[in-house]
């Protein structure tokens, strides 16, 4: 077990050395710099020359790779070209809510996922699987933006049943400890400000949700209805074992192997992908800050923040198969 | 009074765009207390659907319909209730499969799969319930039973997950065993040592045993009694020596007569029953055979041939069965040999 883990925290050392260098590229290959940001278009050649050499742009871009590997090395990302703030600063202010956000979305698709799918397989051909899986294929294809937009609308704006925007009521000037918010509330015993945070975070968590409930649905249901058809399945049944082992026990239990291998891969694509819900609901996480770094030129922070989420990326996809092997003995680590 | 009475027990599956299938097609058979009993045939012939039928575990489809009866005990099992079927099973009837590795939950230690049955018929738990699995492990023969207990199915060799699937069945000392192919899966030595385990059990236990086999040296070695299947009907029901030594019905003769012999001749060709088990009649247009048999008259095909019922309480289903031998038959000569299946020399006499 403890073997496991090192070797996939070393193998994360390469991985993260190629991932840097296309970054680098990747991100230097777009148009313009950050010289055009800061000077928009008055900005005369010389001002926009000074400016790339005072962030060292001007030099070899081997060069400059070379420098921010270096850096890395001692785990500073630099400094945002656009705040001037340091880059680990800014994404320790920020990362907290995308996290709560990915956290209430995997609760609620997981909770309403599983046991819609599980009870779907049960009723196949009924009215419940029909509604779930033609449901799912909505939940798949509607834009996220859209079904942000109209829950805002709806529950927010008309029936002003949740907060429309922004993590928490500026106005309880809740204490900060980790910018987990809800967590600093229940720390704090700030019982109003954690409420507070929770429900701010209800609308944007069901717009974000909406896709991996989706397909946690169809997994779940695909994977109980091959399980119920098991010789071991059988086996529980000749038994004489009551209905509620048999299908605990035996159908469940087996039907959650490739859902939870679903579930880490959701969980990146979540922690990165929230950046339509976070721009919807002006929620303070990563997401919304990536997209104003790209329209900004802002290297350190694209190639920063990037760099954290794939470690993070790495880092729950491990738990999950750590989490893999106690569920199904036969892929105990080594 | 026998223990497991069969009468009648049909099964037809219907789908919906697709033809009507009458897998099981009026079997009938009866198991006495601490007898063997076999129910062999080909694939497709209806046998293991028949042991489906009576442990009540076809899966639930509006299409399938279960005729007849299959009385255990005074009970009708096929009347029973969801709840009331649950409380026997794994009881008084217990079951063992075909495939012992895929017959066992993977993520389920072996001592919980043993366990559940004792604390759902026995009401035993905790510690009690381990050591009398243990207990169980010992009897059918595991070695080191209190590791295997907290072992996986993957940790188990072949021989050993067939035990332990033997263990659960005799868990609770049923009075009717059904062992649907209990050794298809294993290798040779381990076969011979699962049946002399099962013929173990049973004698000590006095359980009755349905042993669903298409091997029949598996038969030959086991059983007291015998019931031929073919196509969903019993065609041919005999004790074990009658009916390897003389076969009637030209189905079971085939059969036997298909088994490769050590003391034939090199380069011998095999006896094969000609056709597959596809080329069936449907018993109400004759017998089902007619089309693979070798011994086929036009009175096959007229209706479905009538169940003979000889003085020593054999039955047989055909018009024309394989006579005996020192009987002098009508036409057919010397090569009717008991078990011999290689008539094509005297198909066209006895068609005369």
């Amino acid at each position: 077990m403890f073997r496991f883990i090192v070797r996939r925290l070393l193998q994360l050392i390469p991985t993260l050395f190629g991932l840097s260098l296309l970054l680098f590229i990747w991100v230097r290959r777009l148009p313009g710099g950050p010289e055009d940001a800061i000077l928009g278009e008055r900005g005369t050649p010389e001002m926009r020359a000074a400016i790339r050499r005072s962030m060292g742009l001007d030099e070899p871009i081997l060069v400059q790779y070379g420098r921010f590997v270096q850096r890395l090395l001692r785990l500073d990302l630099g400094t945002s070209s656009s705040t001037k703030r340091p880059v680990v600063e800014e994404f320790l202010e920020r990362f907290p809510g995308t996290v709560e956000l990915t956290i209430t979305a995997l609760v609620i698709a997981i909770g309403v996922g599983i046991p819609l799918g599980y009870l779907a397989a049960r009723r196949r051909g009924q009215l419940l699987d029909h509604l779930s899986v033609g449901g799912s294929l909505v939940g798949i294809c509607v834009p996220i933006f859209f079904l942000a937009y109209v829950l805002k609308a709806i529950f927010s704006e008309n029936l002003g049943w949740f907060p429309s925007s922004g993590r928490q009521d500026p106005t309880l000037d809740a204490t900060r400890i980790t910018n987990f918010f809800v967590l600093d509330g229940l720390m704090t015993r700030e019982w109003d400000a954690a409420a507070d945070a929770l429900w701010h975070l209800v609308l944007p968590g069901i717009a974000l949700a909406s896709i991996p409930l989706a397909i946690i649905v169809r997994i779940t249901r695909a994977s109980v209805l091959e399980v119920l058809n098991e010789d071991f399945v059988r086996t529980a049944e000749a038994k004489g074992l009551t209905e509620r082992t048999v299908r605990g026990r035996h159908v469940l239990r087996n039907s959650l192997l490739p859902v939870v291998t679903s579930i880490g891969l959701l969980t990146g694509g979540l922690l990165s992908g929230a950046v339509l819900t976070e721009t919807v609901f002006a929620f303070t996480g990563i997401g919304a800050f990536i997209y104003e770094a790209i329209n900004h030129r802002d290297y350190p922070v694209l190639l920063g923040f990037i760099m954290i989420i794939s470690v993070v990326y790495v880092l729950v996809n491990l738990l999950v198969d750590l989490s893999y092997s106690l569920i199904d003995p036969r892929v105990r680590v080594r | 009074m026998a223990l497991l009475e069969v009468d009648d027990l049909s099964v037809t599956f219907a789908r919906r765009g697709q033809r009507t299938v009458r897998a099981v097609d009026g079997v009938s058979f009866s198991v006495d207390t601490g007898e063997v009993v076999g129910l062999v045939g080909e694939s497709g012939c209806g046998k293991s659907v028949t042991s489906m039928a009576i442990m009540g575990l076809l899966p639930r489809h509006p299409g399938t319909r279960i005729g007849g009866k299959a009385v255990f005990d005074g009970t009708d099992l096929l009347g029973l209730d969801d709840r009331a079927r649950r409380d026997i099973r794994g009881r008084d009837v217990a079951m063992i499969f075909q495939d012992p590795l895929s017959s066992l939950n993977p993520v389920i230690p072996i001592g919980l799969q043993v366990t559940e049955v004792l604390a759902r018929h026995r009401g035993m738990t905790g510690g009690a319930a381990r050591r009398e699995a243990a207990g169980l492990l010992d009897r059918v023969g595991i070695p080191d039973p209190n590791r295997r207990l907290k072992e996986y199915p993957h940790q188990l060799s072949g021989g050993m997950r067939q035990r332990a699937l033997i263990a659960m069945a005799v868990a609770c000392r049923p009075r009717l065993l059904i062992a649907d192919e209990p050794t298809t899966a294993l290798d040779v030595t381990i076969q011979a040592q699962i049946l002399e385990l099962l013929k173990e059990l049973v004698h000590d236990s006095g359980t009755a045993l349905v042993m669903i086999t298409h091997d029949l040296g598996v038969v030959a070695g086991m059983c007291d009694s015998i019931n031929v299947l073919y196509a969903g009907r019993v065609v041919e029901t005999a004790r074990r020596r009658p009916l390897f030594r003389e076969p009637r019905h030209p189905y079971t003769a085939g059969l036997l007569g298909s088994v490769p012999r050590l003391d034939s001749g090199r380069g011998e060709p095999l006896n094969p029953i000609p056709g597959s088990v596809r080329d069936v009649l449907s018993w109400s247009e004759g017998c089902a055979f007619a089309p693979r048999c070798s011994r086929r008259v036009d009175a096959c095909l007229d209706e479905t041939p009538p169940l003979v019922r000889t003085y020593d309480g054999r039955t047989y289903r055909c018009v024309d069965p394989v006579p005996l031998p020192g009987a002098v038959p009508a036409q057919a000569g010397p090569a009717d040999q008991p078990g011999a299946s290689s008539p094509e020399p005297n198909e066209e006499k006895t068609r005369d």
